[in-house]
């Protein structure tokens, strides 16, 4: 009774292992057909990132090099981690009058964690989020950016 | 539940496991009284990746401070922003629309099938089973490819905001999903068959690490691991929210209380909530993805306190408010802190090579014990 037993024990022992490498030896015959690797730096040309991905805050400019930021720093009082610096100037309109409007949109890479806020809170739709993710520089100063391209303006009509 | 404190004779042995060490998944530090291979006692030292969220999220409005809450415990970290996103709306009484509420739930299970996929590969590997870290990791990857095209993160999303979701699905979301759930359903088959079934992995886990339901419920267990030793205490069945209270699923439970009970919950629980997407995905209803809130979020005065099931237990945010913008006190209780707590308890008179076993079914993720 007890060799009964310990031959069936034995034999359950032995048919687990062999199931299990039934299906590793699968593995190993088919890797052509179920690998899944991506072989990372070498199809960077063809990888396409989803549409929604948050990789870095952009501004987008126009043909003219207008873009749609007034200035109301609703981007900078939403962000959790003070990722984004808005200097203001005031800047004379046609009619005489003075206006306010960004000198310097200050965006600081290193501290954002995209959590998508910011651009949740830009009533204009200024800011977006970009799909670029290969960050990496030498000095962490060029971490610092400046969103907003030299001598660009306010679109006209957007308040 | 009193248990003498053992003390270090002659000839014990103490050594220390982490707070660089594979085997801990994350920065613990355990301390552990060795009798020749048998543990006599473990003390976990925590403090390692302290980041003091608590203190941080009082300096943050109410829509900012959920961000912070993936980083806590980052596997379901859906769930936790759901639970953070549920308690200011509990608090302002706000409707949700149901589209927003069918969204999350679905989002939530999805981030629960991810974390037991993680789960069981890491584990798996805690005993020395190479393989199924990387099978695990394959159907993980569809899960995390959805959640980047729908929330555009694949770890700390940020979908849940206060009032619904931030942004609607993806287009290609349910055809996506419905892929996912018939792929996955041929595939958990082989995690049976590969490790499941396996007498060496059975020898090591069945009445090994034994909580019994009393100790379970002293400590303060929750989630799958105390459902394995027969507590039951799913905050989805026992408190529903959203709309779980009109789902068909079961709460598993086990008996036994041992690492295979565990294991066998936890593998039970994918299966559930595979079924809890299907009953969901075909009939999201139309409308609105978010309620209308004030720009300016101010809680009013007084404590608030919501529960949520996490893919490790009950996740519970507690907020004190003064009726400011910022809240006043924030606590988390998080589930991975009370299940670390009965290791010591489950873990001494076993061998040391058990306690890695045992520590891997406990499903620790270390930033969450230590916020």
């Amino acid at each position: 009774m007890f060799i009964k037993e310990y031959i069936k024990d034995v034999w359950g022992a032995i048919s687990s292992l062999l199931k299990g490498m039934k299906l590793t030896g699968y593995y190993f015959m088919h890797h052509n057909k179920e690998a899944i690797t991506e072989q990372y730096p070498d199809n960077r040309k063809t990888l396409k990132m989803a549409d929604r991905f948050r990789g870095e805050v952009v501004m987008p400019h126009d043909e003219n090099n207008e873009h749609a930021c007034t200035g109301c720093t609703a981007c900078e009082l939403a962000c959790p981690n003070g990722t984004i610096k808005i200097i203001t100037k005031m800047e004379p309109t046609p009619e005489g009058k003075k206006k306010k409007a960004i000198d310097t949109f200050v965006y600081r890479l290193e501290l954002c964690t995209m959590c998508n806020l910011c651009v949740e809170a830009c009533p204009t739709g200024a800011i977006k989020m970009d799909q670029t993710f290969e960050h990496s520089v030498f000095d962490r100063r060029l971490l610092t950016k400046k969103l907003n391209k030299p001598d660009s303006k306010v679109r006209e009509g957007v308040e | 539940m009193f248990e003498e404190v053992a003390s270090t004779e002659q000839g014990d042995l103490v050594i220390n496991i982490g707070p660089q060490h594979p085997a801990t998944h994350g920065v613990l530090h355990l301390v552990i009284t060795l009798n020749g291979e048998t543990v006599k006692k473990v003390e976990p030292h925590l403090g390692y990746i302290h980041r003091s969220i608590e203190k941080m999220c009082e300096s943050l409005s109410y829509r900012q401070f959920i961000y912070v809450t993936s980083r806590m415990d980052y596997l379901s970290s859906h769930i936790n922003n759901h639970g953070c996103a549920m308690l200011v709306e509990k608090a302002l009484q706000i409707e949700i629309p149901s589209r927003a509420q069918y969204i999350r739930v679905i989002m939530d299970e999805l981030t629960r099938l991810a974390s037991h996929q993680l789960w069981w590969g890491a584990m798996a590997m805690d005993i020395g089973a190479l393989t199924p870290f990387f099978l695990a990791f394959r159907e993980r990857e569809m899960i995390t490819d959805i959640m980047e095209e729908t929330c555009g993160a694949r770890l700390t999303m940020n979908y849940m905001v206060p009032g619904g979701i931030m942004y609607d699905i993806h287009p290609d979301f349910c055809k996506k999903v419905k892929e996912f759930i018939k792929h996955f359903r041929s595939k958990i088959d082989e995690y049976d068959e590969l490790l499941t079934g396996n007498i060496i992995f059975q020898n090591r886990m069945k009445g090994i690490g034994i909580l019994s339901k009393e100790d379970a419920i002293s400590y303060g267990c929750s989630g799958p691991t105390a459902r394995a030793s027969g507590v039951s205490c799913d905050v989805r069945k026992i408190y529903p929210y959203e709309i779980y209270d009109q789902l068909k699923f079961d709460e598993v439970l086990a008996t036994e209380g041992d690492s295979f009970a565990r294991y066998q919950v936890r593998l039970v629980e994918m299966h559930q909530s595979m079924n809890i997407i299907e009953q969901l995905i075909d009939n999201i209803p139309e409308g609105e993805i978010q309620a209308k809130t004030k720009a300016v979020l101010k809680l009013p005065k007084g404590e608030f306190y919501t529960r949520i099931e996490t893919a490790r237990g009950e996740f519970g945010i507690y907020v004190v408010s003064e009726g400011g913008t910022t809240p006043y006190r924030i606590k988390f209780r998080s589930p991975g802190f009370s299940n670390l707590s009965a290791l010591d308890h489950i873990v001494r008179g076993h061998k040391i090579g058990d306690m890695v076993a045992i520590m891997g079914t406990l499903d620790l993720v270390i930033p969450d014990i230590d916020r």
